[in-house]
């Protein structure tokens, strides 16, 4: 079946220098995603997956070979360009969460619209909504510190979601999160997934997110050792 | 915009920290505008009252006249030019003849000037009309009746007044030498002693009816100087006498205010100096401290120069809300000090210079604007030093928040 591709990577290399000579993190990675995948990057610690996920986020730039996202190369993107198709395109999940400890809820979700410089009506209605899918309409008001880890993560995964990105890349979600919380946030994941056709990519080696996954993908020393589409 | 709600955001956030840089900025904010209105009262007083009191509209000289020369008064005076006359008869300009001589308080010796001014002028300040007393009628019961009244009055000021220990009544010897070189000597009275903020008009000086002082030098018809009172212009310039405009008599006074200024700037430039290392200090530690949300923010879209404008508007913003602070509790007192004057603490009158008792500060607009902009600006440059320092931090690293 033909689908359009919404990232290709081609060729890709990734050396970093270390002390006096280089370290190859990643090593001639092909791949291709289509929209609406709900991808796992697994593979053993060290093995690249948060630098191909920082190369696809546009965080970081290939050494060599391509990674193209949204019909843009990154590794040719000014830093003001990739700062666009970050803005626009993609949307960021954080092992961390990385909510902006002095904002309330509402206003950490907020803050990619803002960016966007959508109107005030409009991003109020955006939020809220954003806010219901994860079920934190209550805690509006609280900040971060007052906050559940899986209640920061699900606040992190709207912040993700309220712009309805393209792309959702996810490092390590449920790395700090208890299996309740990873269970539930995965469900909730995977129905934004299903009902906005939003393209999600983790990097994990969590179980319970293997689970869930639709295809993946299997790093090893910076190489791409398997690639299997798990059909449920 | 959104810099500056998140700055803002950012900052209350941050606590007390925040808060005590903008006290202290605050505070520089109030200080400067005090001292420069206190000094800028100063100077409008000072000149107001060397106006009225010494300076006039501008001065003629006679040519060899030098007020800071005393040795060569004997040689500055002259027969009063017939233009000057009529302007003096007229009460435009007054004449000034002016004398070296000793006083003998208590039977010490102080030299002093003395100063012919004429009784009925009305260019200066100086009471003058008060010499037009008869010396003759010495009131029964003072301190000198029964005397065969040949004092000659004078009227002094409060700082002469109190360097001689003399009243109002008070009789004393005074001596000076004629044009000629003969000394010679007579009693003075005190007629008045006058209160003046200017210490050149009444320090070591006496002031004594011209027409007596030319007859005591035997020097009629000559002066020293003419004083020019409003709306006098002449044309042509009078020989042996030169023109001193109001700008020129104020130049020594001008100067000093100059480097009374300066001089008040050294303690802002300290305190800005220290403030803006506390800025510093904050912001270099902010960044450190928030490299994970510096990466968060590209992660999110934003480019490194609206995280960098970020940062700085924060740090920018001690000084804004510096100054809503500093117009909480700085307007009431600035008002405070409008209305009650600041009153200068003993001993500056020996400063040499022009000053009141109590001095009413004048607060400019220009002033303010200047130095709330100044100080926002220094802050703001303060603010982005540091701040510059996220445009080279690679996002990656910035999440990790290992950058040293
Ligand atoms: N900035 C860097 N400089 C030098 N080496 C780096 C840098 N970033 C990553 N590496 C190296 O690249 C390799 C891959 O790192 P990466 O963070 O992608 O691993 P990972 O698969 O995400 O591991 P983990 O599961 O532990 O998160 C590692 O060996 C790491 O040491
Ligand atoms: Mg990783």
């Amino acid at each position: 079946m033909e689908q359009s591709s919404i990232i290709t990577i081609q060729e890709l290399i990734k050396r970093f220098p270390v002390g006096k000579g280089e370290f190859t993190a990643l090593n001639g990675i092909n791949l291709t995603f289509n929209t609406g995948e709900f991808v796992g990057i697994v593979g053993p610690s060290g093995s690249g997956k948060t630098t191909l996920l920082n190369i696809i986020g546009s965080l970081d730039t290939p050494s060599e070979g391509k990674a193209i996202v949204m019909g843009q190369s990154t590794g040719d993107l000014t830093t003001k360009s990739a700062a666009k198709l970050r803005k626009k395109y993609l949307g960021f999940i954080f092992q961390t969460y990385n909510l902006l400890p002095v904002y309330t809820v509402y206003e950490n979700v907020e803050f990619p619209l803002l960016l966007l410089k959508m109107s005030s009506g409009e991003r109020r209605k955006a939020v809220l909504d954003a806010l219901e899918w994860l079920g934190m309409t209550d805690k509006i008001k609280s900040r971060p510190a007052q906050l559940s880890g899986g209640e920061c993560q699900r606040v992190a995964i709207a912040r993700a979601m309220v712009k309805k990105p393209e792309i959702v890349l996810a490092d390590e979600p449920t790395a700090n999160l208890d299996a309740a919380n990873s269970h539930n946030i995965l469900k909730m994941m995977l129905k934004l997934n299903e009902e906005l056709k939003t393209t999600f990519i983790f990097a994990t080696h969590d179980d319970k997110v293997i689970k869930y996954l639709k295809r993946k993908i299997t790093l090893e020393d910076g190489k791409v050792v398997q690639d299997e589409f798990i059909t449920k | 915009m959104i810099a500056f709600k998140l700055a803002f955001r950012n900052l209350v956030g941050a606590g007390l920290r925040t808060w005590l840089n903008v006290f202290v900025l605050s505070f520089i904010y109030i200080l400067i505008i005090w001292q420069y209105g206190i000094l800028d009262g100063w100077n409008h007083q000072a000149n107001k009252d060397m106006k009225a009191w010494e300076v006039g509209n501008g001065q003629y000289w006679q040519e060899n006249y030098d007020p800071y020369d005393f040795f060569t008064l004997e040689e500055s005076h002259a027969k009063i030019p017939e233009v000057l006359q009529k302007a003096s008869s007229e009460g435009v300009v007054t004449p000034i003849l002016i004398s070296q001589a000793s006083v003998y308080p208590d039977g010490r010796i102080q030299s002093m000037l003395l100063k012919g001014i004429n009784p009925d002028q009305k260019v200066i300040a100086v009471p003058s009309a008060e010499l037009n007393v008869e010396s003759e009628a010495m009131p029964a019961g003072s301190p000198t009746a029964g005397r065969t009244g040949h004092e000659i009055p004078v009227v002094i000021g409060r700082r002469m007044a109190k360097s001689c220990k003399l009243k109002v009544g008070d009789v004393t010897t005074i001596r000076w030498r004629d044009i000629n070189g003969t000394f010679d000597a007579a009693e003075v009275k005190v007629a008045k002693v006058f209160n003046c903020n200017v210490p050149n008009v009444d320090a070591g000086q006496m002031y004594i009816p011209i027409e007596k002082l030319q007859e005591m030098m035997q020097a009629p018809d000559e002066a020293t100087m003419f004083i020019i009172g409003k709306d006098f212009e002449m044309n042509e310039t009078v020989s042996g006498w030169e023109y001193k405009d109001y700008d020129f008599l104020m130049t020594e006074m001008n100067e000093m205010m100059k480097m009374k200024k300066v001089g008040g700037s050294f303690l802002y430039v300290i305190l800005l100096l220290l403030a803006m290392l506390a800025i510093f200090d904050t912001q270099v530690l902010s960044i450190f401290r928030r490299q994970k949300e510096i990466g968060t923010y590209i992660a999110m879209g934003m480019t490194r120069g609206q995280v960098v404008s970020l940062f700085t508007v924060e740090g920018a913003m001690h000084a804004i809300l510096a100054v809503i602070l500093g117009a909480i509790y700085g307007i009431p007192f600035l008002l405070w000090q409008l209305k009650i004057g600041y009153t200068m603490p003993a001993g500056s009158d020996d400063f040499g210079l022009a000053i009141a008792e109590t001095i009413f500060p004048v607060y400019g607009l220009g002033l303010i604007i200047t130095t709330v902009l100044l100080v926002l600006i220094i802050t703001t440059i303060v603010s982005y030093m540091p701040a510059r320092k996220i445009s080279k931090m690679k996002p990656t690293d910035a999440l990790k928040g290992k950058i040293q």
